[in-house]
């Protein structure tokens, strides 16, 4: 190492010429432990960044932040135009934090059932034929861009969706929020297209790994195949289905562009008392309202806001990433890898 | 194995004979798997049909204008431009970052603590929404030191936007999905190989750099294929980050700094903008760009079916001789 090239005269040049030598273990391993300790310092310093922008919002608001304080579209422009030299702070996001957890957990929960029919249809039922469809079909589904799917939603399901309701039922809420084709159970739809490939790859893979001989054993004993694939695989599979939902929850959590398209652009919490007219109204998730409010983040106060709001969102995700490998050890005792 | 296996006949176990749960059972595996196949041919034909319809070859090759009128309002060559500019610059940053991270996991990972800290790092980014990447990029290039990344204002407000911290950003994207696919690469190598490799007098760094590197080419190639995919579908951080200005526009003065640190758009942001969800109401050119759209992230993902078709058989041919 310490020996320069013959060919190098200056200091920088002989500094380049010893960067062509070979490495070294000892030189190798520092740097690249270096570039790692890198790219970690920057993920820690993304997270410390977050909270440290967003401690002015939390601070103020105290646990009212995820609260119901009042009108959160009203508490927005307030904070966007204090109208006073103070900036105001009060938050509640309550409304926000509903259309989330309605939006994902419905999505979440109607994809997971779907997506393991899915699997096992693709695993164990479909003619050969289907089944050469269905792997490239499942890999395009979780491809197309989120835009893509919030143009679909809102150029062609959304006014169709608007048809169907009746003049009578708009005119009923109408000094409160307008009913268009743009609501949360639409874009609860939309996101449970976009999550389901996830989950259906994740939870075939698992139901491939399962050991033959269970499946054979189970088969042998005179069960038919739908009983074999419903009492032995999926169950041993089950923590796969697990792993899957939850990497689907931590996808429908931060889908913010194809929400901000189609849930209906308000904050509202939409309401079960309501009867039917609750599965038409609008909501606006937590990362839409970021998107929402973009033009607002050179005001201090209202990037304090949006950065609370990302911090729950960071927050979630760590939570659901270590929920996801919690859940996944149990398959590791049967030497399934996922 | 030992005794032969029945010879199968057609007609197995005949349905009929089945409780009726289970053939309800059934007949929705049925349902959900032709719905997906159902899903996937809709989006597609539907897309095709509507960029078809809308796309013509000339707005590939024109700048667009700001125009309110449909029939002025130019072409999608700038949004074309930045989606090529932002991913390619987006991969080219995250892949010597995360092949140096996944070796270094792999081939060293020591102290384990620190190995282990990492790991977690790296999946959380890959757990991170885009939007909370997205302004978390804002705060960062905001500060006045790294002014000179983007457009600095006459009062010395620093704008924070621009082609370059945009593609920072995006890296962090394609990051986790190199590092992943690097170390499944990685972890498949058998272990005789490298003490083949050790046998001969290799070092370690030159068993890496001439042995393990070219062995985990294809899976480089397939996380990197990913991650463009996701760099070209990716919104949040364009409409934030990069200025979504219509048209590329460089700083004047610096011929290629001025185009790094200038603002532009991509594809998904003229999409967004351009559905009523934006300003502009002009859907003939959201459909046009998102058909062009698709079309990009579908032949990235063929692409990777390819690489991954290809060789996860040779390989391991290749290894097991």
């Amino acid at each position: 190492m310490a020996t320069s090239a013959p060919t190098a005269t200056g200091r920088p040049l002989a500094a380049l010429a010893r960067l062509r030598e070979p490495w070294t273990d000892r030189r190798a391993e520092l740097v690249l432990g270096a570039v790692s300790c890198f790219v970690l310092a920057l993920i820690v310093g993304m997270v410390v960044f977050v909270f440290s922008k967003a401690w002015p919002s939390f601070s103020h608001n105290g646990l009212g932040w995820f609260g119901d304080t009042g009108n959160v579209n009203q508490q927005m422009d307030r904070i966007q135009q204090p109208g006073t030299a103070e900036p105001v702070y009060d938050f509640g996001a309550f409304d926000l934090i509903w259309g989330t957890v309605l939006t994902t957990g419905v999505a979440v929960l109607f994809g997971a059932a779907f997506s393991t029919l899915a699997a096992i249809f693709m695993v164990e039922f479909a003619p050969e034929s289907l089944r050469r469809i269905l792997t490239p079909t499942v890999s395009l589904l979780a491809a197309v861009p989120s835009v893509i799917y919030g143009l679909i939603g809102i150029l062609v399901l959304a006014p169709f969706v608007g048809d169907l309701i009746s003049q009578d039922r708009k005119e009923s809420v109408a000094g409160v929020i307008s009913l268009t084709g743009e609501n949360w159970l639409l874009a609860t739809f939309i996101l449970a297209v976009m999550i389901i490939p996830i989950m259906t790859a994740i939870i075939a893979q698992a139901l491939r790994q399962v050991p033959r001989g269970w499946t054979e054993g189970a088969a042998a004993l005179g069960v038919n195949r739908w009983r074999v694939m419903w009492t032995i695989s999926v169950r041993t599979a089950r923590p796969a289905i697990v792993a899957g939902a939850v990497l689907a929850t931590g996808r429908a959590l931060g889908e913010a562009i194809m929400l901000a398209m189609v849930s209906g652009g308000t904050a509202f919490a939409p309401n079960p008392v309501d009867g039917l007219t609750f599965f038409l109204e609008p909501t606006r998730p937590l990362a839409a309202t970021i998107v929402f409010y973009r033009e607002g983040l050179a005001n201090p106060a209202m990037a304090s806001t949006l950065y609370g709001i990302a911090a729950v969102l960071l927050v979630s995700a760590m939570a659901l990433s270590i929920g996801a490998y919690v859940v996944k050890q149990p398959m590791k005792k049967y030497g399934i890898r996922t | 194995m030992a005794a032969a296996a029945p010879k199968r006949t057609g007609a197995v176990e005949s349905y009929s004979t089945w409780r009726w749960t289970d053939r309800l059972a059934l007949a929705l595996c049925w349902a959900c798997g032709i719905a997906l196949c159902v899903a996937a041919a809709s989006i597609l034909l539907y897309m095709g049909f509507r960029g078809l319809q809308y796309l013509r070859p000339e707005l590939l090759f024109e700048r667009p204008t700001g125009a309110v009128d449909q029939t002025k309002s130019g072409g999608i060559l700038d949004p074309i431009l930045g989606t090529l500019m932002l991913t390619v610059l987006g991969t080219a940053i995250a892949i010597p970052l995360a092949v140096c991270v996944a070796i270094w996991l792999v081939e060293y990972g020591r102290p384990a603590g620190l190995a282990r800290a990492v790991e977690s790092g790296v999946e959380i980014v890959a757990g991170t929404p885009s939007i909370v990447l997205a302004i978390f990029g804002l705060i960062i290039f905001q500060q006045p030191w790294l002014g000179w990344l983007s457009f600095t204002a006459e009062g010395g407000g620093v704008f924070g936007r621009s082609l370059i911290n945009a593609s920072i950003m995006m890296s962090f994207i394609a990051l986790p999905l190199v590092v992943g696919a690097t170390r499944e690469g990685l972890n498949a190598i058998p272990g005789h190989v490298r003490e083949a490799s050790y046998a001969l007098g290799k070092t370690k760094a030159a068993t890496i750099r001439r042995v393990l590197l070219p062995a985990v080419r294809p899976s480089i190639a397939t996380g990197t294929a990913l991650g463009m995919g996701r760099i070209a579908g990716d919104t949040a951080i364009v409409i934030i980050l990069l200025g979504n200005t219509l048209l590329i526009e460089p700083q004047e003065g610096m011929p290629v700094l001025g185009l790094l640190t200038g603002t532009g758009s991509t594809l998904t942001s003229y999409v967004y903008e351009n559905s009523p969800a934006g300003e502009g109401g002009a859907y003939e050119k959201a459909y046009a760009a998102a058909f062009v759209l698709l079309l990009v992230v579908l032949v990235l993902n063929f692409a990777v079916a390819r690489v991954v078709g290809g060789s996860s058989t040779s390989r391991s041919n290749l290894w097991n001789r």
